[in-house]
């Protein structure tokens, strides 16, 4: 410290390079990741609605390339993306309260946010007839 | 405006945010909180009405409430990603020139993605 020529008294985060691979550093990085991914996801939404105000041939085109594997992956994805975020941003806000922040409540909480958004991601494709082979996009 | 949300205690000492910090964090959390309602609606309305094709669609856009919350649910999210974003520039460009550009983009492109989803709710509701 004294050494270093650092005189900003305001405490500082510790450098990623000293920080050792733990489930709530995952679950940082997760949610930092989801937040740029639901970003481009948001892209889709919005490119969504204008194919839908630009007319049934425009949209079957965005249903077509939604439809097809490498759309439902994208979709998928985007639909983890954004079930994780949700989760780990009401953790965030449970923090915010002063609540949840032992190492050991936030590594089982971390843990417990990774698989339940798996789980309700897979739910949430099961029960909207999603998965690979089933209809999607009003094909039946 | 947003130097009023410092507490008297943290002006005081001097220490704290140096720009808008307590501004950006509380309004991350208003619109994460928005977004924790509007977006479970969302998914599970949209998933219900892409079932239908174009007509299901359009018909689940065009009913008012929808679109109202529609644009809502684009609008918090769009706020919530910009503000998000900027965080992640800040953090990862140090560049000064490449930052500015980044953080000006970062507000062109939320803009210009709710201009088009205002543009398709109302083509579609009006």
């Amino acid at each position: 410290m004294s050494q270093s020529g650092w005189t900003d008294k305001r405490p500082m985060s510790p450098h990623v390079s000293v920080w050792r691979w733990h489930v709530t550093m995952l679950g940082s990085i997760l949610h930092r990741m989801t937040g740029v991914s639901n970003y481009i996801g948001a892209m889709l939404v919005v490119g969504w609605l204008f194919a839908a105000a630009s007319g049934p041939e425009t949209y079957g085109r965005f249903e077509a390339v939604a439809g097809s594997m490498p759309g439902r992956i994208v979709l998928f994805g985007f639909t983890l993306g954004v079930v994780y975020h949700a989760m780990s941003g009401l953790r965030h806000l449970v923090w915010d309260t002063g609540h949840g922040l032992t190492p050991k409540v936030a590594s089982a909480v971390g843990t417990l946010i990774i698989i339940l958004a798996i789980a309700a991601t897979v739910a949430i494709w099961l029960v909207a007839g999603l998965v690979p082979g089933l209809a999607i996009f009003g094909g039946g | 405006m947003s130097d009023s949300i410092r507490t008297p205690l943290g002006k005081v000492r001097g220490l704290g945010t140096a720009r808008e910090g307590a501004h950006h964090f509380i309004v991350q959390r208003v619109s994460a909180i928005a977004l924790l309602i509007l977006v479970p609606w969302f998914l599970v309305s949209l998933l219900v009405a892409v079932r239908g094709g174009y007509g299901g669609a359009v018909a689940w856009i065009a009913q008012p409430l929808n679109a109202v919350l529609i644009l809502m649910s684009v609008g918090a999210a769009l706020y919530h990603m910009r503000i998000g974003m900027q965080v992640v520039v800040e953090d990862y460009i140090a560049k000064p020139v490449g930052k500015a550009a980044l953080l000006i983009l970062n507000t062109f492109i939320p803009v210009l993605l709710f201009a088009a989803a205002a543009f398709a709710v109302m083509k579609i509701a009006g």
